[in-house]
């Protein structure tokens, strides 16, 4: 059985940043990559943006094509990994050959999930959103005639909008929350949101569910009904954590690790979308289903995993989604007291408690967003730096001249 | 490596930073031609706070957000330290505006992409051209130790 130092089971976002993170501290040790999906590494929020047309196949290389060569990592595609055994230090994969590792990676990523609907079987037509093979599975039935039905008003449901919206013939979008994007706007920045896309074309359906599939008509629990040719479903995902918790490693909604990437099993990393994060906007551990954070917690993991010493110890939720070229940025939770400014076709939202910024919603404000940013993760307190600036207009003018000059006079 | 740092003492508060940097930046050999009539849109912007001035661009970081939070593998760290973005696989989401910290990424006019100052490594003047014009000496090219 061949032994590797390293074994990163999955190949995305956390997998590539802890090869990044390896080969920092440990030029030379080997490293398996498997992953399930037979396609070199890309970027997994760019489907949408693949059917829009504004990217393609071969610009959605995440890394170079040369990239598992250059940092010496054997790359095998199509594979799954099925079981590991702690104990023996081995994983064993689908086609029944296995490897041992000296420190593993899971990073295993997130599966659509479906509650049950009923006759959703007689649907002849249906896919989910968050793969590569999922959009070009979807892009052999759009035509202009198609009529397209959605469940899930989410990030999912309502990228795939975008992306098809010119290219069938009307796309009804239903969701159970009474407004688009409920775990990440407001109702203001919403109802914005929502017009914006009722502009190119959608129909929503809210506060309102699927009762009843029947092959190519959806009943909802209102008594309506929505004839269809394509159905969508965009409802919910579910870790892929059965590798650690079929071995006894702690998991809760996702994978538990410390600030170091472990798992409760020695020799055993877990990150991305599989795993938890320690939340600081909102206090909690919980998955932030989100690519900047599966490449934070995967390089994390890799320093470690080689020996270094890296804490990821500054997770928050923040998002940056463009609808047909209104851009949506948002941060953190939208607890304590709100600052507002509406204007006709901006919003801007910050959320301040405990003398922090603890979350914001900036429609069409994008300039500079990032200082607000720097506040919430490097929980800077409001009372050092001039707030009420900082709230009209964000910039580095707000900062006293001496936290400025420690960022500005020297190397960052 | 050489970075761009800036002495907000000296700094006028002129933006002639900003023109320097849109005409360098512009394709264009005339400077009248590039500038007059247009609406710029420099990499570097001079920030204001009552009497101090202070140009802020791409600090280069040694361990750059921007590139670890870039969706589409656009954003990269060179062997010469320098960041730059690749426009043509970039999609315009913005997260890395969205994460700056100093809010020096910024969204490209064509909203299809984002943009950001590459030390003019990118556009053949071979050193920045903010720094070569700036009349008082406020913004400077060289090397300094990291940040404790």
């Amino acid at each position: 059985m061949k032994k590797y130092d390293y074994i990163l089971i999955g190949n995305s976002t956390a997998s590539v940043a802890a090869i990044e993170g390896i080969r920092s501290v440990d030029p030379r040790g080997s490293i398996l990559v498997v992953g399930d999906e037979e396609r070199f590494v890309y970027g997994r929020p760019l489907i949408s943006y693949y059917l829009l047309g504004a990217t393609d196949e071969r610009r959605m290389d995440y890394r170079p094509r040369s990239f598992y060569e250059d940092n010496g990592a054997e790359l095998r595609l199509g594979v799954r990994a099925e079981r590991i055994d702690p104990a023996a230090k081995t994983v064993t994969f689908a086609d029944g050959s296995a490897a041992k590792y000296g420190r593993l990676l899971v990073a295993t990523g997130s599966r659509p999930f479906d509650p049950p609907m009923e006759g959703i079987e007689s649907v002849p037509h249906r896919f989910h959103f968050m793969k590569m093979a999922d959009a070009l599975a979807l892009e052999k039935y759009l035509s202009p005639a198609a009529r397209v039905l959605i469940v899930g008003a989410g990030l999912i449901g309502l990228k795939c909008f975008e992306g098809i919206a010119d290219r069938v013939g009307s796309v009804a979008v239903v969701d159970l929350a009474g407004r688009v994007l409920p775990s990440i706007l407001d109702e203001t920045g919403a109802a914005m949101v929502q017009r914006k896309l009722e502009e190119h074309g959608a129909t929503f359906y809210l506060s309102d569910s699927v009762a009843r599939f029947d092959k190519d008509t959806a009943t909802l629990r209102s008594g309506k009904r929505i004839e269809f040719d394509i159905l969508v479903t965009a409802v919910g995902v579910q870790p892929n954590t059965e590798l650690v918790k079929d071995v006894g490693g702690e998991v809760a909604r996702g994978i538990v690790t410390d600030a170091c990437g472990r798992t409760s099993i020695p020799d055993v990393y877990a990150a991305g979308d599989c795993a938890e994060s320690f939340d600081i906007a909102s206090g909690t551990r919980r998955i932030l289903a989100l690519l900047p954070n599966a490449y934070f917690q995967g390089h994390c993991a890799g320093v470690n995993m080689a020996g270094g010493s890296e804490r990821f110890d500054n997770a928050a939720p923040f998002n940056a989604i463009g609808f047909f070229g209104m851009h949506v940025l948002t941060a953190g939770v939208y607890e304590g007291e709100a600052y507002v400014e509406k204007g006709e076709k901006t919003y801007k939202a910050l959320f301040c408690k405990d003398d922090l910024l603890k979350g914001f919603i900036l429609i069409d404000l994008p300039e500079r967003a990032g200082v607000y940013t720097a506040m919430l993760r490097e929980r800077i307190p409001l009372s050092q730096v001039d707030a009420e600036s900082l709230k009209r207009s964000p910039g580095w003018n707000a900062f006293p001249a001496e936290m400025r000059k420690a960022r500005f006079t020297k190397e960052v | 490596m050489k970075r761009i740092y800036v002495k907000e003492e000296w700094c006028l508060g002129c933006h002639l930073c900003e023109y320097e940097c849109a005409f360098a930046n512009s394709g264009i050999a005339d400077m009248v031609k590039a500038l007059k009539g247009k609406t710029i849109h420099p990499n570097v912007h001079v920030e204001d706070c009552g009497d101090i001035h202070f140009a802020v661009n791409c600090r280069h970081c040694k361990d750059p957000i921007c590139v670890h939070s870039c969706i589409s593998g656009a954003l990269t760290k060179g062997e010469d330290g320098v960041v730059r973005i690749d426009r043509d696989k970039c999609v315009g989401c913005l997260t890395c505006v969205l994460v700056c910290p100093y809010g020096a990424v910024l969204p490209a006019p064509d909203g299809h992409a984002a943009m950001k100052c590459a030390l003019c490594t990118d556009n053949g003047r071979g050193e920045p051209n903010c720094v070569k014009y700036c009349p008082n000496g406020a913004i400077v090219f060289e090397e300094r130790e990291a940040a404790e």
